[in-house]
């Protein structure tokens, strides 16, 4: 429904287990893609955020992954997990300290390709969630792909674009942006106090993630029910 | 590598019970919770559930219900609920609903249980119902020297006596050997002896075979002997204290203060098996109270007039200011206050004897409310009555008594005991009534308990004498609790009109909390925590004819009479003690500040501990008026 082009998943993973070489990759794709028929109720759910040195996929670098997996019932903490990254390019003063990480924190850090197996491991069969895709997606696409030399693309539930089809979209929300109206905001700080969630303080990858899956409940909750079809969400 | 929940650990440690545990502890809770997000209305548990987390309200608002329907409690942010059915059944006892869209932590059972084993503080904080109460008000009390303090630790020597055969100079000269202020007249063995083989009706009272005799003091010496000129070689029992008021060697030193303050002592005997073991003086008291209650007492007998009585308010507030700090409870801090106004009415009423002339007839000058029952605060007005001599004829005596109730009502009023609004006081002429008619009165309220005549039990069935012909007082008195005790109609109107004033439910957010789950800004302690809490605990005294007035003394009767369910009136205890320190506190924090005492307090005065146990304080009221309505059944007619 969100993507017009509609991705035959099952089909992609089965392609793509068979033409990956790194082992991880295509241990990942071997695991399959929850079904799109699936309802809500039933999907198993991995809410991801990074932290990365700047927006542009090529240039910048992930510099902290967190994660936590959930489903409608419960996001489950004890099986959350949090990695530092150290980037490839040396940092300069001005592009750190970021959100309260240091510099040797980081150069500490282990790169990406030491810790993808568990990175994969956490996510393998689950649908991820996140919070603008456009970030996670091609951020995880270009790492991988400066390290192995092939990509990776997996389906991926956007909160944000949940929020964008109420606020951004239709005739109204195109009639106010054009007169200058202001829009509601879509980020996930004040997508979250439409549904009185609690603030928290931003920017740690980890209390995105769990920031990103209760926006998830909540959105659900108000919004779909927990016998749509994860094909309504997805893209 | 582990994730560190910093967002979720911050938000627990704010609140109890977590902020009472270790930083590591509440980490490790922060990584084990798990998330659930409920819209408003949605069911989170429903009775008969089984239940294996405790719920830890992240935000929103969550109604917990009893099974009937009854709303049982609101809460919010930061507060937790399940605990009960985890540490009872593993089955939801009281469901829980959002009534707002709500984010809900959720913490394991088996860390719970942990938690519960290894941290007191918080298992105090889970383990509600009764304990909690009651923790908090003897956790209160530790504080206290006065509290702990067996009246034993005050005992400096062991008494010196001397035996009934003493002259009034051999007393002397052995209190000056020994230099003490006072000596204990003993019975000798023989005496005892001989005194049991006389006829039954010279032992008038069970006293009659104590080893203690009387006693006398150095003040005695001076007023009873050598002021009237006494010969020195007379018998020291003819100028002796007899019987005098003793306390028994397991008491606390609270209660020795207590009855010095009620009696106007300066010497306590303390007794074991009846046997002397030491006597407390005045002094040894007031090393542990430092601004004595007592010297309070002592300096309003020296003024001598009502401009210099009206100039000790201030020095009544301080007294109070530093009862409370010094962390008395409010048995203690009530009876010093009622002591201290009972002594500005004797004091008033000397001092308008004296300006009057003497009365033409005997009478009783009586307390009334809070006052007869040892629980006045600072904020306080002058309930009184006069008990007159049978032999009262208005037109011959009306006008003096007119005066002098005058006389003492206004200088009270100056002295910060304010005139009552309801205009019962002895210069109401309806209040001042023969002995005769005080009973007839008494009688027809017993009798035929009309609404009017129950709003006045609150007052009047809480009655001391202050002044005059005491006795009066004690005997209406016992009348009072012979009739009430057999008028069962009486009972349950009583009973019925203590259920006027109720508590609210508790506190959500900032507000009080109705049952009715409307919310208001401040709560009046007085009139919806301790008169309601005194209202119910009389009814109960009522009914097994004690004829004690405190609420705790009263309390003591009800338990000992069996008439309530097991633990209910250690739990009323409880409640009266931490609704009337709370109140007290908070008196207090006024006079501190300059601000004008009040009753009332706002919801963002009170800390978590406070909220949390009056809450156990107004549920322990709410239960216990309805097992009022049940014991005392009302049958119309």
């Amino acid at each position: 429904m969100l993507g017009s082009h509609a991705v035959n998943w099952p089909a992609l993973f089965q392609q793509r287990a068979e033409q990956a070489s790194d082992e991880r990759l295509k241990r990942f794709y071997q695991q399959g893609v929850v079904a799109g028929d699936t309802a809500l109720a039933d999907v198993p759910l991995v809410a991801l955020d990074f932290e990365t040195t700047g927006l542009n996929a090529n240039k910048d670098e992930i510099i902290s992954i967190g994660l936590v997996p959930f489903d409608l019932q419960r996001i489950r903490l004890c099986d959350s997990r949090y990695w530092l990254l150290k980037p490839n390019q040396g940092l300069t003063e001005t592009s750190v300290p970021f959100h309260g990480i240091t510099h040797s924190q980081l150069s500490a850090a282990p790169d990406l390709n030491l810790i993808l197996e568990s990175v994969l491991d956490a996510i393998a069969g689950k649908i991820v969630v996140v919070h603008y895709r456009n970030i996670e997606r091609e951020f995880l696409n270009s790492a991988i792909k400066k390290r192995l030399g092939e990509g990776i693309i997996f389906p991926m539930i956007d909160t944000m674009e949940l929020e964008a089809m109420l606020y951004r979209r239709g005739m109204l929300n195109r009639l106010k942006r054009l007169i200058g109206w202001r829009l509601e905001s879509i980020r996930l700080g004040d997508s979250r106090l439409r549904y009185h969630l609690p603030h928290y303080g931003q920017h740690h990858a980890l209390t995105d993630a769990i920031a990103t899956a209760e926006l998830l409940q909540a959105q659900v909750l108000h919004r779909y029910s927990k016998v749509t079809h994860l094909s309504e969400l997805w893209t | 590598m582990q994730a560190e929940q910093v967002e979720i650990a911050g938000f627990l440690k704010q609140y109890p019970p977590f902020d009472e545990l270790p930083e590591a502890e509440v980490d490790e809770i922060a990584c084990q919770v798990e998330i659930s997000y409920f819209r408003a209305g949605t069911d989170i548990y429903q009775f008969g559930d089984e239940i294996h987390e405790l719920s830890i309200i992240r935000s929103g608002a969550v109604e917990i219900y009893r099974r009937n329907g009854d709303l049982y409690n609101r809460l919010s942010e930061g507060e937790v609920f399940g605990q009960l059915s985890l540490l009872m059944s593993q089955r939801v006892r009281l469901p829980a609903r959002t009534i707002e869209d709500s984010l809900i932590y959720f913490m394991p059972e088996a860390l719970f249980m942990s938690l519960c084993d290894r941290f007191d503080s918080f298992a105090y904080f889970v383990e509600v119902d009764d304990n909690l109460l009651h923790q908090a008000v003897s956790d209160k009390q530790d504080k206290s020297d006065l509290m702990v303090s067996k009246v034993t630790t005050l005992i400096s020597r062991t008494p010196v006596m001397a035996d009934t055969s003493a002259t009034i100079r051999e007393a002397a000269q052995k209190m000056t050997e020994a230099g003490v202020s006072s000596l204990l007249i003993m019975h000798s063995p023989e005496s005892l002896l001989n005194r049991a083989s006389l006829p039954e009706d010279d032992a008038l009272e069970d006293t009659s075979d104590r080893l203690l005799a009387g006693i006398i003091t150095d003040r005695d010496l001076r007023t009873r002997v050598v002021a009237p000129g006494l010969d020195l070689d007379s018998p020291v029992t003819e100028v002796m204290t007899v019987e005098p008021v003793t306390l028994d060697v397991d008491a606390y030193a609270f209660e020795a203060m207590l009855t010095m303050l009620r009696y106007n002592l300066h010497h306590l005997p303390v007794l074991e098996d009846d046997y002397p073991v030491g006597v407390l003086a005045t002094s040894d008291i007031i090393r542990y109270e430092s601004q004595s209650s007592l010297y309070m007492v002592s300096s309003i007998m020296r003024q001598t007039s009502v401009d210099e009585l009206a100039e000790l308010q201030p020095q009544i507030n301080a007294c109070f200011v530093r009862m409370v700090a010094e962390g008395a409870n409010s048995h203690m801090i009530g009876s010093a206050m009622s002591v201290i106004g009972r002594t500005f009415k004797q004091r008033l009423l000397e001092l308008g004897e004296a300006e009057l002339g003497a009365a033409p007839l005997p009478y009783c000058f009586l307390a009334l409310g809070s006052m007869a029952r040892d629980e006045q605060l600072v904020v306080t007005d002058q309930d009184n009555a006069l008990i007159l001599d049978n032999r009262y004829q208005p037109e011959k005596h009306g006008e003096y008594f007119a005066q002098l109730a005058k006389f003492v009502s206004d200088g009270l009023d100056r002295c910060g005991y304010v005139y009552c609004t309801g205009n019962i006081m002895a210069t109401n002429p309806v209040w001042r009534k023969t002995r005769k008619e005080w009973q007839q009165t008494f009688t027809d309220w017993i009798e035929n308990p009309s609404p009017e005549a129950l709003l006045n039990c609150s007052i009047f069935f809480d009655l001391d004498g202050v002044w005059g012909k005491v006795d009066w007082a004690a005997q209406l008195n016992s009348f009072v609790a012979h009739r009430a005790q057999r008028s069962p109609k009486f009972l349950a109107s009583l009973a019925r009109n203590a259920l006027n004033r109720t508590p609210p439910l508790g506190f959500f957010k900032d507000f009080v909390m109705e049952k009715d789950g409307q919310h208001g800004n401040a709560i009046n302690l007085k009139r919806r925590g301790t008169a309601p809490l005194s209202d119910l605990i009389r009814v109960h005294a009522l009914a097994v004819g004690s004829k004690v007035q405190n609420s705790f003394e009263r309390l003591d009767d009800v338990s000992e009479a069996g008439i309530l369910p097991p633990g209910r009136a250690a739990d009323l205890r409880d409640a009266l003690e931490f609704i009337s320190m709370v109140r007290i506190r908070h008196q207090a924090a006024d006079v501190e500040a300059g601000r004008e005492p009040s009753n009332s307090i706002k919801p963002e005065m009170l800390t978590d501990f406070d909220r949390r146990n009056l809450k156990e304080a107004f549920k322990v009221l709410s239960n216990s008026q309805r097992f009022l309505k049940f014991r005392y059944p009302f049958s119309g007619r």
